[in-house]
């Protein structure tokens, strides 16, 4: 893959950050659409026909009890189980107007244009922060130090840690602590500049401030890329999420989609009882 | 090599870097004082052989000195004992053997856990750690018999072809000599590598692997650049386990080396290992001969704790540079 200077030199950090755009958002197509989306493993269905859209520059959250296939739904959107062999993933998943696993786009494509931050931060722990923020960038091709340094410094003040490390950039990312090394991960995401950010429970290891930080991150990062969040804390969901996707298990305990809709409308006039009663905490 | 074996043995190469003993707490005194004792006991015997080798071997450093490492010349018959000769076919051998079986082992490992479809791993595994069942005898015959004839016809002349007879490629073949015993010592210390190598690779945390993947990286970056260097140090000590297996197997070298030593000019030269040179010729050895051959064996020790002290600093300074 090969990268433009105009895609490496993002002119859209300088704008200033503005929230609450969703209106607008609503307009624009949906960066990305489930049709029909099931995932089994071994044949045991794990999640089923999950069809609804994700509007872009929003942030998208999927809520529901454990087990209820958010982590599968949400990794079969980067093709991620490909890596399982007894993973089956059906149904349709649209970026833009690619069919996803339709064959033309190839897999690490797919993956530099839909970011993925994990439940517990991963930096590689043989790399230095610089290295690490720029891996992704690397594995895509690209050597030019000059763009590198540009794409590292740009992705950390916009993980909101470049203050913390611009002097330290050659330690190891192993030295941050667990917030820091969240952000970290956010910022190699970043730096690939995907359209689409994934993130599974990101700050379920985290300590309440770090978990603040993030959230707020999240909102101001909605400008340029959107995000898909998988969270059991419901006040996060409410907080971070303009859309909301409740998933639960059905009676074969394979997880099925029960409500899709703006934030709002989930959390406070649910056409879905099962939905009021998780969102009141009734059981999950 | 067992799985078992192989994993306790990685589990004691990363502790025996990383642990130490803590002081002890009152009630550990008799449990603490034992394991003290333990290293003693373990200490002193390592002394007294190292020190009954030296005394074996002190009349040879005493007439002979440091012509005993810089000579040339091996020749019980004229009395002239250098074992430079058998120094360098010792490194040499083991160096070869690595340079082959370590991109192999490696190979093998990352193919094992990353390609392999379930139902052939474990056959796949068995096969190469039954390499480790076989006899080194067995090795040196299979040397002889198989490997001599098929050096000599086909692999030494398509060698020497692609350097165009020059180095290190260069001068007459008949088989034997430095790059088939490398040989046999690779395929010797393969399944070392492999056992050891495999369990620190199968030890990289899979979310490394995912992380690296969602960022667009191949299958073969990730094993490159994320897998690999994270399982390095683990990597170190199987490539330092081969090593020593290398440098003091004996049998199998003297089988098919050519038991003549001499400086090497060639890998197809023929040659002697300090170990192919103290089993050849102990049998008939006394007197100062058996000396000589005192100071050979002291010479590889120090040669292969050398090898391990320094495999020892350089995964230190590779863990360091980890925290
Ligand atoms: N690799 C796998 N192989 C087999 N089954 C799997 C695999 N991954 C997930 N599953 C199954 O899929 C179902 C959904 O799991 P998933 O991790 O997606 O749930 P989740 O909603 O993310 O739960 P949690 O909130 O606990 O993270 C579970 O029954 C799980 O056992
Ligand atoms: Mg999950």
């Amino acid at each position: 893959m090969s990268m433009t200077q105009d895609e490496l030199n993002p002119t859209r950090d300088t704008e200033p950050i503005t929230n609450g755009q969703s209106a607008v958002s609503t307009l624009t197509p949906p960066a990305m659409r489930l049709e029909n989306v099931s995932v089994s493993f071994n044949g045991r269905t794990a999640v089923r026909d999950c069809t609804f859209n994700v509007a872009s520059n929003r942030v998208t959250s999927l809520i529901g009890p454990s087990g209820s296939g958010k982590t599968t739904l949400l990794r079969s959107l980067n093709r991620l189980h490909d890596l399982t062999r007894s993973a089956k993933v059906e149904g349709k998943i649209m970026l833009g107007d690619i069919d996803i696993y339709g064959g033309s786009l190839p897999p690490t494509l797919l993956r530099s244009r839909i970011g993925m931050v994990f439940q517990r931060p991963n930096p590689f722990p043989t790399m230095s922060i610089y290295d690490n923020v720029v891996s992704g960038l690397r594995f895509n091709g690209i050597k030019k130090k000059a763009l590198l340094d540009e794409a590292a410094e740009s992705a950390l003040i916009s993980a909101a840690l470049w203050d913390s490390v611009s002097s330290r950039l050659k330690a190891h990312g192993s030295t941050l602590s667990g917030g820091e090394q969240q952000r970290l991960c956010i910022a190699r995401a970043l730096a690939v500049e995907p359209e689409i950010l994934l993130m599974d429970e990101p700050t379920s290891s985290l300590d309440p401030i770090s978990t603040q930080r993030i959230e707020e991150l999240m909102v101001e990062l909605k400008n340029r890329v959107t995000i898909i969040i998988v969270t059991h804390n419901m006040q996060q969901a409410a907080r971070v999420s303009d859309d909301c996707a409740f998933l639960l298990m059905g009676e074969d305990r394979a997880g099925e989609l029960i409500e899709f809709g703006p934030t709002t409308k989930i959390f406070n006039d649910p056409s879905d009882p099962r939905t009021l009663d998780y969102i009141q905490g009734r059981f999950g | 090599m067992t799985e078992e074996s192989s994993s306790t043995k990685t589990r004691l190469l990363s502790r025996g870097l990383t642990g130490g003993i803590h002081p002890p707490v009152k009630s550990d005194l008799g449990y603490w004082l034992s394991i003290r004792a333990g290293a003693l006991i373990f200490g002193a015997a390592i002394v007294l052989f190292v020190w009954s080798i030296l005394h074996q071997s002190l009349s040879a450093w005493t007439s002979h000195g440091i012509h005993i490492l810089t000579g040339t010349v091996w020749s019980p018959s004229t009395s002239n004992y250098g074992a430079l000769p058998l120094i360098l076919a010792t490194l040499i051998t083991t160096a070869v053997a690595l340079l082959v079986a370590v991109p192999i082992g490696l190979g093998t490992s990352l193919t094992i856990i990353f390609f392999l479809p379930q139902r052939l791993k474990t056959p796949i595994t068995s096969l190469v750690e039954l390499l480790a069942a076989v006899p080194s005898v067995v090795y040196g015959l299979w040397g002889l018999f198989v490997l001599v004839p098929w050096m000599n016809t086909t692999i030494e002349p398509k060698l020497a072809s692609i350097t165009g007879g020059g180095f290190p490629f260069n001068g007459a073949t008949n088989g034997f000599g430095l790059l088939l015993a490398s040989i046999v010592l690779s395929v010797m210390i393969l399944p070392t590598i492999v056992a050891i190598s495999r369990d620190v690779i199968a030890a990289v945390p899979h979310e490394q692997i995912e992380g690296a993947l969602s960022l667009g990286a191949t299958k073969s970056q990730t094993l490159l650049k994320v897998v690999l260097p994270e399982a390095r140090t683990g990597i170190f000590g199987a490539i330092t386990l081969g090593a020593g297996r290398a440098l003091g197997e004996t049998i199998a070298v003297a089988m098919v080396i050519g038991s003549n030593p001499q400086i090497p000019k060639s890998l197809f030269s023929t040659g002697a290992t300090l170990s192919s040179t103290i089993a050849t010729e102990f049998g008939e050895a006394s007197g100062a001969q058996l000396a000589a051959l005192g100071a050979l064996a002291l010479i590889l020790m120090v040669i292969t704790a050398s090898v391990n002290a320094g495999a020892r600093t350089l995964t230190r300074r590779a863990l360091r540079g980890h925290a």
